[in-house]
């Protein structure tokens, strides 16, 4: 099937969660199992280009405090807390002849900066183009702010149309001790100079969509 | 921040702000494109409706604020957050020192929360040793430069990169180039090693969900998220009026609020954060997680009948981005700590009177605040409603004493006005303008050239003049605006002319007086009411159609003011007045017959007073009648905005009128147009004013006056 054309049951919602993500400068692809979620992920970090091992900002003069912070990031680095073991295990395995670092310690000890955190979202909201995630695991939660680039893997049955649609499943989840539920719509910005927009300030600088068709 | 101790200091202050050019620039270029992101993120949606959601599900929490209380308190604690009420600004400051010094807090790191600014919980903390930090971009910058937000959503709006280069190039010790993008990337290196070393968080909520005792945080940047993940202890500091019922409730307020703060459809993050989450840091503790729910007289208010629609406000800015004066001075002149229109209102109530007492005056009433307010607040009419309260704490000044003791006693007012007339001749030199001000009028007035009182008012004149219309279609008292009785009759002579051809028998009741919206503007109520009382038994409603007036303002006061101040009785009396573009459009219908088609037709431009597109909602009536008369219509860049005068406002804040009226009077010459019409006497006396004084060729002519001039003589 050609890029860009929709696969779901719910062609409507699909469209509109991708018009709407693509408004804010998410990147959506579709992909039609979690391998090949992967294998563009993997692809996605071997093509970083080799300038962007430097961690965003490290280019710029800094003072001394922030500069010791940079020189801790060397190799490139992938996170995936929120993976199945076993899919976990594939994915290292996809890494490691291309010298990516697939992270499985404390995410705190890269608080410099990952490549990319892999996370499969638990819903879609059509209508804001937002993920759902629940990020009560904290390395789930960092590896979702102190990526440059965040993949989030959205398997279109978990598609709804609006927040309002999720309410139900929310309350639930808000109710089980101790949670910590992230929207996510597109990379972090910030307009507080001049109201010129910029992306990545804390947060990611890119944002991938990878649609998985699962139903 | 607005700390100016008399009115005089402040003006002067306003007047620097006036004079700073890069931030007149920001704040134009602003106004112009938020209306644009505004409207396209309400695409398709019913807005009005969103609105009246959020305010109808706000005034029920706030209802039952106490109990909304205890409820999230109970389920919070339940999931392992400490919960605590600080009754004020200092308590709340108080708690959260001490919950510092108990964990062996050395170090903070923030994120945006306005109510921390409310509490100046920065120098609290600072003076007691701590190391604190802001990680919202905006805030960051001005913390370094030690100054307030001069907006609540985006802080250092009033700064050039420029001078961020700058401050940042301090900052770090290198020199830093003015590109923004790049200057970003370095406060996200700088700031990024602030979070790994802090003990503790704190953030603001901009939800706190009773039903599962959760906060919600609503931001762009992901700095928040740092804020509650990082350190070992996350403080959240919120105001009581962020309780909400439950999770629909929250995210009903999340579909109005970034559409309506940024005119964007969502922020690129919403945490929900119930309990204190899973933490891997140092030392193997496990996290502690409290909220320090602020009072600061929030529950006194939730319980005053007029003003606890003030505690709707759900921080998203909006009122200033539309605020003509606002834009005018920037946020550093048009609050204390809240900016914009909320922030007038809500100083008085957390930060007091006298931070509040000439913040409320600087309000020119033209209710674009209200027409965007993302909780339907009605702003102006509560910024009066403080200025009120101020005087009558305080004792109100002599003028606005005299001119209500003057408009109470309707004979008084018009015989003084009369005598004017006299004694004004050696000033304005028989001519049409008043051409050397009494030295009671301040010099700052010559922005604007100031019209002399008429030889005989239109109410001396109307015994002469009084149509005779046989069978006529409906019956209609005229009320006429001050202005237009004694300034400018010929206005009132046009509308008579133009409703008697259109077969309508007019009546002038001679009892009414002032509309009393100036003394309403001036904080004095018991005159309002007086001459409210008075013209709703002059005008006996019962005996007409319709109650027509040519005054925008007087419409707008009469239509929505007068029930709210007489109750029912005047009811029936506001449901009959209308403008008379209205009657005439819409409800009896140009008379072809009376216009016929012209070659080569003048352009005309249009102002939409406030009162009338705002107030009254009239947004298309006058345009379609000067196309039906024949006149080839140029609109206006901004129709909508105000033209600055704002009754007594211009004489207050000559400067700020002056300022709004050059814009205005530059958008009309782009159109190319000869005649500049609107359908309020305020706005002529300020257009027709400002044209004369800059010599321009543009005229300037009430609506009524306009169609007559095309009008057959006869049928």
């Amino acid at each position: 099937m050609p890029p860009g054309t929709d696969r779901g049951r719910h062609p409507a919602a699909a469209q509109t969660f991708r018009r709407a993500a693509e408004k804010v400068s998410a990147i959506v692809r579709d992909v039609a199992s979690l391998d090949e979620a992967l294998a563009y992920t993997v692809r996605l970090c071997d093509t970083k280009e080799a300038c962007e091992l430097l961690a965003t900002g490290c280019a710029e003069p800094l003072s001394p405090g922030a500069a010791a912070l940079c020189e801790r990031k060397q190799t490139k680095i992938m996170a995936a807390p929120g993976l199945p073991p076993e899919l976990w295990t594939r994915f290292e395995e996809l890494c490691r002849p291309r010298g990516i670092t697939l992270a499985d310690g404390p995410l705190r000890d890269h608080l410099a900066g990952i490549d990319i955190g892999v996370t499969i979202a638990d819903y879609g909201i059509a209508e804001t183009g937002t993920l759902v995630i629940d990020s009560s695991s904290e390395a789930l939660r960092l590896a979702t702010m102190i990526s440059e680039i965040h993949v989030a893997i959205l398997p279109l049955s978990r598609l709804r149309e609006t927040a309002h649609d999720l309410e139900p499943e929310l309350t639930a989840r808000m109710q089980t001790p101790a949670n910590y539920l992230a929207f996510i719509t597109g990379a972090s910005r910030t307009a507080d100079i001049e109201r010129v927009l910029a992306i990545g300030v804390h947060g990611p600088l890119e944002l991938h969509i990878l649609l998985l068709e699962d139903r | 921040m607005q700390t100016a101790k008399t009115l005089k200091d402040y003006r002067r202050e306003v007047d620097q702000a006036l004079a700073n050019d890069f931030l007149r620039q920001a704040m134009d270029n602003f106004a112009v494109a938020y209306r644009a992101s505004r409207a396209n993120a309400f695409a398709g949606l019913d807005v009005d409706r969103l609105v009246a959601d959020v305010a109808g599900a706000k005034d029920q929490a706030l209802a039952g604020l106490d109990a909304l209380y205890a409820r999230f308190k109970a389920k919070a604690e339940a999931l392992g957050i400490r919960v605590h009420l600080a009754a004020t600004a200092d308590e709340a400051n108080r708690i959260i020192a001490a919950i510092a010094r108990e964990n062996r807090v050395a170090t903070v790191i923030k994120s945006k929360s306005m109510t921390a600014e409310e509490t100046l919980l920065n120098h609290h903390l600072e003076a007691e040793g701590l190391t604190v930090t802001e990680t919202d971009l905006g805030e960051w910058i001005i913390q370094l430069r030690h100054e307030g937000p001069s907006h609540m959503v985006m802080p250092a709006i009033h700064l050039s990169r420029f001078q961020v280069a700058e401050l940042f190039s301090q900052v770090t010790g290198q020199k830093q180039d003015a590109e923004i993008q790049r200057l970003v990337k370095v406060a996200r290196r700088e700031l990024r090693r602030k979070f790994a070393e802090a003990d503790m968080g704190i953030s603001g909520a901009n939800f706190a969900i009773a039903e599962t005792g959760t906060i919600g945080l609503v931001t762009n940047e992901g700095n928040a998220r740092l804020v509650t993940t990082l350190p070992r202890v996350h403080v959240a500091l919120v105001g009581l009026d962020k309780l909400v019922p439950d999770l629909h409730t929250a995210l009903q307020i999340l579909r109005v609020l970034p559409r309506n703060a940024t005119g964007q459809a969502i922020t690129s993050y919403v945490t929900w954060i119930s309990g204190p989450a899973e933490y891997g840091g140092p030392g193997g503790t496990a996290k502690q997680m409290h909220i320090v729910f602020l009072d600061n007289g929030r529950r006194a208010l939730a319980r005053d009948p007029i003003f606890a629609q003030v505690l709707r406000c759900v921080r998203c800015g909006a009122c200033a981005n539309v605020c003509p004066v606002y834009r005018m001075v920037g946020g550093h002149q048009y609050g204390h700590i809240y900016i914009g229109a909320i922030g007038l209102i809500v100083t008085y109530f957390f930060h007091g009177r006298e931070k509040a007492r000439h913040l409320v005056q600087n309000c020119i009433n033209c209710g674009a605040c209200k027409a965007v307010c993302a909780a339907g607040i009605d702003l102006p009419r509560l910024i009066k409603e403080v200025h009120a309260r101020i005087q009558d704490e305080e004792g109100h000044p002599i003028e606005s004493v005299m001119l209500s003791l003057v408009l109470k006693n309707r004979r008084l007012f018009h015989t003084l006005l009369r005598s004017a007339q006299i004694a004004q001749k050696p000033v304005t030199d028989q001519t049409q303008y008043l051409r050397h001000l009494p030295h009671i009028f301040s010099r700052q007035h010559n922005f604007r050239a100031l019209p002399a009182i008429a030889e005989k008012a239109f109410r001396d004149q109307w015994e002469q003049i009084a149509p005779v219309v046989p069978k006529p279609r409906m019956k209609v008292a005229l009320f006429a605006s001050c202005v237009q009785d004694f300034v400018y009759p010929e206005q009132l002579l046009a509308g008579v002319r133009l409703l008697a051809a259109h077969g309508v028998a007019v009546a002038f009741p001679m009892g009414q007086s002032c509309c009393g919206l100036p003394v309403a503007m001036m904080g004095e109520k018991q005159a309002a009411h007086s001459v409210a009382c008075q013209n709703v038994a002059a005008l006996a409603p019962e005996r007409y159609d319709y109650v027509v007036t040519l005054c925008a303002s007087c419409a707008s006061h009469l239509k929505h003011a007068y029930p709210r101040m007489l109750g029912s009785r005047a009811q029936t009396f506001a449901d009959k007045v209308q403008p008379l573009s209205v009657l005439l459009n819409d409800i009896l219908g140009l008379d072809s017959r009376l216009f016929p088609v012209q070659a080569g037709a003048a352009a005309v431009t249009y102002h939409a007073p406030c009162h009338l597109c705002r107030g009254l909602g009239v947004h298309a009536a006058p345009q379609a009648l000067v196309r039906a008369a024949g006149y080839r219509f140029a609109p206006a860049a901004e129709e909508e905005t105000c033209c600055g005068f704002g009754g007594t406002y211009s004489a207050k804040f000559p400067e700020i009128s002056a300022q709004i009226l050059a814009k205005k009077l530059a958008d009309a010459g782009r159109t190319g147009a000869d005649l500049l019409v609107t359908e309020c006497p305020g706005c002529v006396m300020q257009l027709r004013g400002g044209a004369k004084r800059q010599g321009l060729g543009l005229q300037v002519a009430h609506l009524a006056e306009v169609l007559v001039k095309k009008m057959k003589a006869k049928r």
